[in-house]
């Protein structure tokens, strides 16, 4: 990077808000997913919004590429560095501005760790309700750039749900403002369309969010199943008897041993376990519990076990939620994918992913979010045996191709970035992705921000009329303009 | 302001007429009259293509002859914004009206733009389900037509707005692009939202075709509780009481000396909640027309127009007390019958952060301030429709 620029952004940001040796920036050099390497020209950490503005400007003057990061923590590459350009990490900016009870609103900066905001809220007996498995690390910021879910999302809706205002940096350096505390501003809901757009359409400084009132009770059920396909049935059964859980989740037999080996979550040994988890006024999930526990014992649940106390449900939890680094305890490498599919065609789906594993010789564990059909599944591997990880690669992008074919995702919550990039041109059409980079265009028209994701080619916006400056990723031959 | 008034010329609409009847058929074309004028704008024609093809095709013809686009659904709110600078075709989605898929196992409905509210509804509870909304006038409002204003209703307390319960939509652009995004998944973040995009923009991006909404089950039995309130404050204490409990209310509004709640679930989760309310005001049995009150305000009283507010829970009764008939929402989102000083009591609203819109065609400004975001607005309408041939003027500042 020019020294001029270093130095413009070290008086900036001081000092220790600037990393640009290269041993350094090695820490940045991927995110969550880590078979994504590049190495950024700097990274800069600034603590207050006017920093953010002073950097996102030097890049728009300079044409200089970023990548905002927070916790580092996604799972497909939606902070990887881009060659040449630098990291703007949030880490730093993680006050919690303002706590308004009164109004459930709780206004963070974007680097505020999401499980900090319910612990700030906890003894009030409010509790921030998007609850990704990595909530006790990643950021605000993260969780609005990807539109985070988690378990509970199922009935409480995913971060957009509960992001009601933002300040944001625009590529250009300006500052806006989009939404607020109340509901419905008047004009487009640009808040709506910058949550999940993976830092491609600017930097959020500060995040407005709605808490939510702690339910009278949480009952968590356990209940085991000889195979997926009974759990299955069973979810079928709760949904068609009209009720909402909290949570459905489902774990088939070797997630369930991995889990087990990582945090003796006490699981019984099946086929298929399914999680249910109700909340809200004891007399009506008392009620609804009573129901639960037939439809599963009616698809052939042998076991069920209701948690009885915080302590049991906590660890029932913990189990579920530490699945995927669990499976460093059975396997040496690992594929971490994100299908969703209409629920309905989860045994089909099951039973295809069943018979790829057999055709390829992979193991692939699952762990879901039943009650949205959002697939986990893990595609178990050993790098050091050679072309297995090129196999693996592909046995994930096949499980992609059918959930596709099903009518459903390639991601439900855990973002296109760099991973699935190339398997958007498979989901959507051409025109569809043409109109989604429209809004990219009216945000970035010079296509700095977090470039080269999410889009499988990056369109670089008609300029206004003036003097022709090629973009860097046009004279590279990795993007067009039109 | 040239365009204002611009007359509409018989010659014009023969014109564009020919090219509509060539696309959707002579018989689904017609000549306006003075009935059709929006917001006391005439038209040229009137078009109702049978499907999203011919909107697409219809729209490209429009825009290349640069004339001016009204999308129409039900009729209901189509005075609603600021009146259009020309308003030269309308197109209607009356025909567009078919419930494509009900996926009632996954909690799903694809549906086309033109579907009223409450034919949608009579279909998804043929599997005891429903789309969680309760919008004004669903006899004759379509989805389409919510969608573009946002109206969703009292439920939001509950299952959220139309923003949290859409999940796929497809849109005809003005160039005649026909783009989808979402999908017909819950759960699913690939791409940019077009969705909550087009939902609440009047209209003014591109006309929708066809929605994809997540479902809820029908409670298995609700309840409508009233409790008399003396006053505005007396009316937020109960409100903030109720938000404040660990119960699940479904809905909760407050009219002129009253407050209802909407309870839904098992018949004992509901008599749990009911003694928990008891303490908050004498509980009266409440009529199930009450979640229709919102109606009720229009026509307006020849005083002024309705108007939707918003703002806090905590500023509920400061902002009740400036009207003589509302309804307003525990969310924050009233309705109120307006008279007097629009902008005086405007800037008021937005300086506790809260907004006021006009719904219904005044010489007033339907929204007031947009924020510094409007430049930005201004560019995504630019990407979406350069020539500003969807409901020229309509949106906030001009859009």
């Amino acid at each position: 990077m020019n020294p001029n620029t270093l130095q413009e952004l070290r008086g900036i940001l001081g000092p220790y808000g600037l990393i640009s040796s290269s041993e350094e920036l090695r820490t940045y050099e991927c995110d969550g997913l880590t078979n994504f390497r590049v190495i950024p020209s700097a990274v800069v950490l600034p603590d207050s919004t006017e920093q953010v503005q002073a950097v996102v400007r030097v890049c728009h003057r300079e044409r200089i590429p970023f990548v905002a990061r927070g916790s580092g923590t996604g799972l497909s590459g939606g902070a990887l560095p881009v060659a040449g350009g630098i990291v703007i990490c949030l880490a730093r900016m993680k006050r919690i501005l303002e706590v308004d009870l009164v109004n459930a609103r709780v206004v963070v900066e974007p680097g505020v760790i999401n499980l900090e905001v319910t612990g700030r809220v906890a003894s009030a007996n409010f509790f921030y309700a998007p609850d990704p498995s990595s909530q006790s690390v990643c950021s605000i910021g993260g969780n609005v750039a990807e539109n985070s879910g988690g378990a509970h999302c199922l009935k409480y809706g995913f971060t957009t749900t509960h992001v009601l205002g933002l300040e944001v940096v625009l590529p250009d350096g300006s500052l806006v403002h989009f939404g607020g505390k109340t509901l419905d501003a008047p004009g487009y809901d640009l808040a709506g369309v910058f949550v999940g757009s993976e830092g491609t359409l600017g930097i959020a400084t500060k995040i407005t969010l709605r808490i939510v009132k702690r339910p009278e009770c949480v009952r968590t059920l356990l209940a085991a199943f000889h195979s997926t396909n009974e759990a299955g049935a069973a979810v079928s059964g709760i949904i068609a008897a009209g009720m909402l859980p909290a949570a459905i989740e489902m774990m088939d037999n070797l997630a369930i041993q991995a889990a087990e080996a990582a945090v003796h979550a006490n699981y019984p040994d099946c086929g298929g376990l399914l999680l249910v988890e109700l909340d809200g006024p004891v007399a009506e999930v008392d009620a609804l519990m009573t129901h639960v526990d037939e439809i599963c014992r009616q698809n052939g649940a042998w076991e069920i076990r209701v948690a009885q106390s915080e302590t049991e449900r906590a660890l029932v939890w913990k189990g579920r939620k530490a699945a995927f680094a669990a499976m460093g305890r059975i396997s040496p490498n690992y594929i971490v994918q994100d299908g969703v599919i209409p629920r309905t065609s989860l045994p089909q789906i099951l039973s295809e992913i069943d018979q790829l594993s057999i055709e390829t010789g992979l193991r692939v564990a699952n762990v879901f979010h039943a009650g949205d059909g959002n697939l986990h599944p893990l595609v178990l591997y050993d790098r050091r045996i050679p072309g297995q990880e090129k196999a693996a690669e592909r046995l994930s992008e096949r499980i992609l191709e059918l959930c596709i074919e099903k009518g459903g995702s390639i991601t439900g919550e855990h973002g296109v970035g760099e991973e699935k990039k190339h398997m958007m041109s498979k989901m959507f059409a051409e025109p569809d992705l043409d109109t989604m980079q429209r809004v990219r265009c009216a945000f970035d028209p010079l296509q700095l921000s977090n470039p080269t994701k999410v889009f499988p080619r990056t369109r670089l916006c008609g300029e206004k009329p003036g003097e022709y400056v090629p973009h860097p990723l046009e004279v590279a031959g990795i993007a067009e303009r039109f | 302001m040239a365009e204002l008034f611009r007359p509409a010329s018989r010659t014009q609409a023969d014109g564009i007429g020919e090219v509509l009847r060539a696309i959707v058929g002579p018989e689904h074309v017609r000549i306006a009259t003075e009935e059709d004028a929006v917001a006391g704008i005439a038209p040229l024609v009137i078009v109702e293509p049978a499907n999203e093809r011919q909107v697409a095709s219809a729209l490209r013809c429009a825009n290349q002859a640069g004339l001016s686009v009204i999308p129409s659904g039900g009729g209901t709110k189509l005075d609603w914004g600021n009146r259009p600078r020309t308003a030269d075709v309308i197109l209607s989605t009356r025909r567009l009206n078919q419930v494509i898929e009900h996926a009632w196992a996954d909690l799903t409905v694809t549906v086309e733009a033109g579907c009223t509210i409450a034919q949608l509804q009579r279909t998804l509870a043929q599997h005891g389900q429903r789309l969680a909304i309760d919008p004004l006038w669903p006899e004759r409002a379509t989805v389409g037509g919510i969608l573009a204003t946002n109206d969703s209703g009292s439920l939001r307390l509950a299952y959220g707005a139309l923003r949290d319960l859409i999940i796929g939509i497809t849109l005809a652009l003005a160039d005649g692009t026909i783009a989808s995004s979402g999908g017909k998944v819950v759960k699913n973040v690939a791409g940019y939202d077009l969705p909550k995009l087009a939902t609440g923009s009047l209209g003014t991006l591109g006309v929708i075709t066809r929605a994809v909404f997540r479902l809820h089950p029908l409670p298995r039995k609700s309840r409508t509780l009233s409790i008399p309130v003396k006053d505005a404050a007396d009316m937020q204490r109960v409100i903030l009481a109720i938000l404040g409990a660990q119960l699940a209310p479904a809905a909760v509004q407050a009219r002129s000396g009253n407050v209802d709640i909407l309870l839904e679930g098992t018949p004992d989760g509901i008599a749990a909640q009911e003694s928990a309310i008891k303490e908050f005001g004498v509980v009266r049995e409440g009529s199930p027309a009450v979640w229709k009150a919102r109606e009720e305000l229009w026509p307006p009283s020849g005083a002024g127009p309705i108007v939707k507010f918003t703002t806090l829970p905590s500023g509920l009764s400061a902002a009740a007390a400036r009207f003589s008939r509302y309804v307003v929402q525990a969310t924050g989102v009233g309705f109120a019958q307006f008279e007097g000083d629009l902008a005086g009591l405007r800037a008021e609203m937005e300086r506790d952060g809260g907004s006021l819109t006009v719904l219904g065609a005044t010489k007033l400004d339907a929204w007031g301030s947009p924020g510094d975001a409007l430049p930005l607005m201004r560019g995504v309408k630019e990407q979406f429709d350069p020539k500003g041939t969807l409901n020229p003027g309509r949106f906030v500042g001009g859009i």
